[in-house]
């Protein structure tokens, strides 16, 4: 309280504290926001559980999807999540160049994800099995879509990422980021699970 | 501030072997999960339960081997936002499949 | 190069709406004129516009409320007039088209922005005082956040003279809001309106959930926080679970209406009925998000104004956080009779009336806070008595509905209608005005007119029950909502009453701008030198009025529930000394960052719209190259002196000196 007696308290080692405590509130302010970014996703798994048989007389699940295609785009996925992992490990040990090394590597992986998905809705769209089909294209391409979008956010974050930390190093505010990027990526890795196994796998049953 | 502080980056470190094991398994499970439904030898039931427990145990591992979630770093909110949004949208998923399920039954929507 | 856009986009014909443009106009002009002459567009810009401060970012979103309740209001009151013309046979003077987009209007302005930017402007202002911190976790990002929201609000007013607006109802229910059924730009307003502002709320969320966490001063620990910053907590909690649902929806009315997808269509598949079923498991949950804030107003105006610490303090935390979770499980009671069944039905009333019993622990929480205490009756007190009647009538209204079978007879009447705005304005309004009266002081460093206050709560109180009362009569005579006219013309006297009390909430909306306009006149005479004009026992009352924009020279420190109060009363009272000693203030850099993205995010809407693909673009661009602006900016913050907050203290304490 602003009383003499009281008003003294840690006086010095507060402002140390605000600077020790905004980089890990910025990492749990985007924690939070990943928490709404799965609302987002929930709300289309729900659509696409309910739309998933409304095919209006066009292709079903079975006739499209083809699974070893998926499999692929999924180890692209998995293995990213885990080059992401050795950028954080390599920042932790306050390597630069290990970091940018992975990012990039990184940035391949996801790049390649996000093209074979553009291949995908493309070849389907060409054999006019496109979005506007059916409510079940609609949902399947709006909730697929929805998480390619999401990766290539990540991709354009990645490169600023690379971008920024190239000019000014490791520092205070490259650091949060970094582990704010981690998260995300790391977050659409567990969409991608839930997408391959209720909508690929169990569309291919 | 916070009571309870953490590493002074605010999210816990993983390691090379946490990783490298969190890679292995979710390498692992996958195969499971595309085998199982690929080989086209098994039936419906066992398709079903095979793919939803390796998705989460699948979800499992990249939150705890990748993300390095767990009940210490900021004082526990992390894993209780996580848990509460999962409890939440479970509501409402299950709650809009129940809904739209018996509304399809009931009105005669095939 | 203009899209859909044209000249006669300009509805020329329809008087009312020119006349209203034109005194908008003129309105305008003169506001515009008068920042000129007094050169305060500078001012304006590096204070106001650009400002970081929750302080200033919450008065900009009342007063954006309630500048836009005025609009509200005038819609509300148009179709009043209609109502008490239109019977047997008569035309009135709104022709369906334009009576169906006002009806939509006034839900939407009055929902998101109204309500919403009052609730969002009193958290601003008052929850980082509360909890002893000098900002929010992410100050830039609350900036932007209004912005976005003036962005939304800026394209309903647009919407006004450029085009037109829904004619779909709040909510834009498929198939209606199909391309098929409303192939205009009305829908797309809404659409992006909604949109703009939607993001802005879900990031005021976030920023606020983690200040709550995360910035309580040193001791405050969850069981001592105020209760109305424990229901902005449970608010934030709502916003950042549910608005997602609202983004996701919308986002797919999108798809079907730009990509020609079949989401919510009649054909191909499309299932009108998950759109209803979305739009409420979101829609629910805002009723929760404007409600909660309201209950933690009256519970912080019950503890002042008695004298006493709040009546069952955990119970009233817990209740709170009951009705959080259940509000979650209630979402059909909107749609009983789309018919998915008895079991299904069965469960979502039962658990509707259950919502029923934490609300009703806090109302007896209120009550044995009154019973026995010093009670003053002030303006805020008043509108919270109002509330405690009015919402309990509202509340039993509503269990009447959750009924199931009573809900088969009443869905889509006017007693749906006269129910929300008995919990609405009767818990929302009621609530916000009391907070406007009861933190104004600490905002401008003014208390308002208490004479005007009273006369604002007696007309909107008796113009409430006028407007309201004959609606839940006509609807078991038969009258259904959104009616442009009728036939049966026994109802005319009842909609004439109803009519007349809009005229006397009328009368109340008048009696708060009267209110401003004397208490600014008298504001020398009305000055709150202390900080603590109602011997307040949170800790927003313990620093000055207005604060500094630092808040507090030094953060406060607690150990119990209300312990700006318990310290008063120790021996020898409180004093409000001067420190000795002062430190620099790390504070948030004001930045323009905010208003230009939203400036741009403003044009990718309006383009959207009208279908201007390179608008289009360049909005999307501009906003882009503004956010990678903040990324790339390092300059974002600054540390207040020593001595310049030592200055100001002693400012502080001399008018103190001054007043004893």
């Amino acid at each position: 309280m602003a009383t003499d007696t009281l008003k003294q308290h840690d006086a010095h080692a507060h402002d140390g504290h605000e600077h020790h405590d905004a980089g890990a509130m910025k990492v749990f302010g985007f924690w939070i926001y990943l928490m709404s970014d799965l609302v987002i996703f929930g709300t289309l798994f729900a659509t696409f559980g309910v739309l998933a048989t409304a095919t209006a007389g066009g292709p079903t699940s079975q006739e499209i999807f083809e699974l070893p295609f998926v499999l692929v785009e999924t180890f692209l996925l998995l293995i990213s999540s885990f080059t992401f992992g050795l950028a954080v490990l390599a920042q932790n040990a306050g390597d630069r160049g290990a970091v940018l090394k992975w990012l990039a590597v990184t940035f391949l992986l996801g790049f390649g994800f996000v093209a074979m998905e553009v291949y995908e809705f493309h070849h389907l769209i060409a054999q006019g099995h496109g979005p506007d089909r059916s409510a079940f294209l609609s949902a399947f391409f709006t909730l697929v879509g929805t998480h390619g979008l999401h990766v290539t956010f990540g991709l354009i974050w990645i490169a600023i990422m690379f971008f920024q930390i190239s000019r000014q190093g490791l520092d205070s505010v490259t650091k949060p980021r970094m582990l704010c990027l981690s998260l995300f990526w790391h977050f659409l890795d567990i969409v991608w699970i839930c997408v391959f196994s209720f909508v690929y796998l169990m569309g291919a049953m | 501030m916070s009571d309870i502080h953490t590493s002074h980056d605010g999210a816990s470190h993983g390691s090379y072997k946490s990783y490298t094991i969190g890679l292995v398994l979710s390498i692992v499970l996958t195969l499971i999960a595309f085998g199982v439904v690929m080989t086209g030898s098994f039936s419906l039931p066992v398709m079903m339960v095979t793919v939803v427990v390796t998705a989460v145990i699948q979800v499992l591992v990249q939150l705890i081997l990748f993300m390095h979630l767990n009940t210490k770093a900021e004082g526990g909110w992390n894993v209780i936002s996580f848990v509460f949004t999962i409890g939440i949208l479970t509501l409402i998923v299950g709650g809009s499949l129940w809904i739209m399920h018996n509304i399809h039954v009931n009105m005669m929507l095939g | 190069m203009f899209g859909k856009l044209s000249l006669d986009s300009i509805p020329y014909h329809e008087p009312i709406i020119m006349v209203t443009a034109a005194v908008i106009g003129i309105v305008g002009a003169l506001v515009v004129g008068l920042i000129t002459y007094y050169r305060k567009w500078g001012y304006l810009w590096t204070e106001w516009v650009t400002s970081i401060d929750h302080k200033k970012i919450g008065v900009m979103y009342f007063l954006v409320a309630l500048v836009m309740l005025i609009r509200g209001f005038a819609d509300a009151i148009m179709m009043r007039s209609q109502q008490a013309l239109a019977a047997g046979g008569a035309e009135g003077f709104l022709p369906p088209h334009h009576y169906d987009q006002i009806f939509t209007a006034h839900g939407v302005i009055m929902i998101f922005f109204v309500a919403m930017p009052m609730v969002i402007g009193l958290m601003n202002l008052v929850v980082p005082l509360q909890i002893g911190a000098r900002d929010v976790a992410f100050p830039f990002m609350n900036n932007l956040s209004f912005w976005l929201f003036a962005a939304g609000m800026i394209l309903v007013n647009v919407s006004l003279v450029v085009g037109e607006f829904a004619k779909t109802g709040w909510l834009a229910y498929a198939p209606l809001s199909e391309l098929q059924y409303s192939p205009d730009v009305g829908v797309d307003y809404w659409i992006w309106a909604l949109q703009l502002s939607g993001i802005g709320t879900t990031l005021t969320g976030i920023n606020f959930f983690v200040t709550i966490l995360k910035m309580r001063t040193q001791g405050m620990t969850l069981f001592r926080m105020p209760i109305f910053t424990w229901t902005a907590l449970c608010t934030n909690v709502l916003i950042i679970l549910s608005f997602p649902i609202l983004t996701a929806t919308i986002a797919m009315l999108t798809l079907d209406r730009y990509l020609g997808m079949h989401f919510f269509t009649n054909d191909m598949g499309g299932s009108q009925m998950m759109y209803v079923n979305l739009i409420w498991a979101w829609g629910h949950p805002e009723v929760y998000i404007l409600i909660l804030p309201a209950f933690g107003v009256f519970s912080e105006v019950i503890a002042t104004f008695t004298k006493k610490r709040l009546f069952g303090y955990k119970t009233m935390v817990w209740a709170t956080a009951a009705i959080t979770v259940l509000s979650f499980i209630v979402w059909l009671h909107h749609f009983f009779t789309m018919g998915a069944g008895a079991n299904v039905n069965a469960f979502f009333g039962i658990m509707t009336m259950i919502i029923a019993i934490p609300t009703g622990v806090k109302i007896f929480n209120w009550l044995f806070t009154m019973y026995r205490g010093r009670i003053q009756f002030t303006t805020p007190v008043l509108w919270t008595i109002g509330f405690i009647i009015t919402f309990t009538l509202g509340g039993m209204t509503g269990v009447m509905l959750a009924v199931p079978g009573a809900n088969f007879v009443l869905h889509n009447s006017l007693f749906v209608i006269a129910h929300f705005h008995n919990v609405i304005i009767g818990g929302v309004v009621f609530g916000m005005m009391a907070g406007f009266t009861y933190w104004f002081p600490k905002a401008f460093g003014f208390t308002l007119s208490e004479k005007w206050g009273k006369r604002s709560f007696w007309c909107w109180l008796v113009g409430f029950y006028l407007a309201f009362m004959p609606l839940y009569a006509l609807s078991f005579f038969g009258a259904m909502r959104r009616m442009q006219s009728y036939e049966q013309t026994e109802w005319q006297p009842l909609m004439i009453v109803a009519w007349f009390g809009a005229v006397v909430i009328a009368m109340g909306i008048a009696c708060i701008v009267i209110q401003l306009i004397v208490s600014i006149r008298d504001r020398e005479k009305n000055r709150d030198l202390t900080g603590d004009p109602w011997d307040g026992r949170t800790l927003e009352w313990s620093t000055s009025s207005p604060p500094p924009n630092y808040n507090f020279a030094y953060l406060p420190k607690v150990d119990s529930i209300d312990s700006y109060w318990e310290m008063k009363q120790q021996p020898g009272g409180f004093k409000r000394e001067l420190a000795t000693k002062f430190e620099d203030v790390h504070m948030p850099k004001n930045t323009a960052e905010g208003p230009i993205l939203s400036l741009f995010s403003l044009f990718f809407g309006f383009a959207l719209i009208w279908h201007i693909w390179w608008l289009v673009g360049l909005g999307a661009i501009g906003m882009f190259v503004t956010f990678m602006f903040r990324i790339f900016n390092k300059d974002t913050d600054y540390h207040v002196s020593a001595a310049e907050v030592e200055k100001t203290e002693r400012e502080y304490h001399k008018r103190l000196e001054m007043q004893a």
